[in-house]
């Protein structure tokens, strides 16, 4: 069974009867899985910095816990966060257009992702300068803790640093798809990818911003 | 043209533009809600516990639909999902500890 290379379309016969051999108890392809994995993986380590995040606000009774006012702040980061599910909607668009083999539109709205994932970033890195400008660095915010800032800016810069990966990632898959050099679960395991990053902003808009309006 | 484009879907790959469509607007109108939340001045515990289920229903549209996890195989979900919810709930272990150091703080 190992040395049964899985291909990205499994025969009929592969899924009818996985157990007996020379198919993928899963029925996905190896990078699909190899994907899935490590989205699980990665969603541990998220998971790890929201409880830290967590454990130090309700041990810390200096902890800042009105920071982000409604205007720019709030405004801000819902705005980013509509742009980030926006920007899913089009990567379920390239999958789908992959799927069909069409290889324009599939790299056409892959292109359409990369500028969501971009104006994320760029809305992101306006919203931490208002922050900044106000006083707040990794060592030290004018509101409280000095903790805030570290855990802050690590939690929100990991989150970037993923969507900056993405683009990149996409970027790859659309050059290398649009040329005929990738398949379509290539394009659809970027998807997965791109859809974690969005499933994980989910998590730190609420928890990091919502939690501390300033009112 | 993409909703004339969704109908060649293979049955496989699972979902429509239509549906996509309308899991979208949830997440989008879940998301709204959130931040109307945020406005209502709600105590902390229950504005967190509000807030982390609607997230958990929005992460399980995302992984569902978007991340086809309910056209994949059983095998698959039952592969990924419990054990990263075990692992998440031993983080929850934590917890405990840090109201501890609360109340041990002088003047705490």
């Amino acid at each position: 069974m190992t040395e049964h290379k899985l291909d990205a379309t499994l025969d009929a016969s592969a899924i009818a009867s996985p157990w007996s051999g020379g198919g993928s108890p899963y029925a996905i392809g190896s990078k699909k899985l190899g994907m899935w994995l490590f989205i699980i993986s990665d969603a541990l380590t998220f998971t790890a910095l929201l409880m830290t995040y967590s454990y130090s606000r309700l041990a810390n009774p200096e902890w800042p816990r009105s920071v982000f006012p409604i205007w720019p702040a709030i405004a801000f980061s819902t705005t980013m966060t509509v742009v980030l599910l926006g920007s899913s909607l089009t990567m379920v668009m390239a999958v789908a257009a992959a799927n069909r083999n069409d290889r324009k539109a599939s790299v056409k709205w892959l292109i359409a992702t990369m500028v969501g994932g971009l104006a994320f970033v760029g809305l992101h890195l306006t919203e931490w300068r208002h922050l900044i400008e106000e006083g707040a660095t990794l060592w030290k915010n004018p509101w409280g803790t000095p903790l805030f800032g570290a855990t802050f800016f690590g939690i929100t810069g990991l989150h970037m640093t993923h969507v900056m990966i993405g683009v990149i990632y996409m970027g790859v898959i659309a050059g290398g798809f649009g040329r005929g050099k990738f398949t379509s679960e290539d394009v659809e395991v970027s998807g997965l990818y791109w859809h974690f990053v969005d499933l994980v902003w989910m998590f730190v808009f609420p928890m990091i911003y919502l939690m501390s309006v300033k009112y | 043209m993409t909703a004339h484009a969704a109908s060649h879907d293979e049955p496989h790959h699972g979902g429509t533009t239509s549906l996509f469509l309308i899991v979208w607007f949830s997440l989008v109108g879940i998301t709204l809600f959130e931040v109307f939340l945020a406005y209502m001045h709600l105590p902390a515990v229950t504005m967190l516990l509000l807030l982390i289920g609607l997230s958990m229903v929005k992460a399980g549209l995302i992984m569902a639909y978007f991340m086809h996890l309910r056209f994949e195989r059983l095998s698959l979900v039952l592969l990924l999902i419990p054990a990263l919810l075990f692992c998440i709930g031993m983080m929850t272990a934590i917890f405990p500890d840090s109201l501890r150091l609360l109340h041990l703080r002088v003047g705490g």
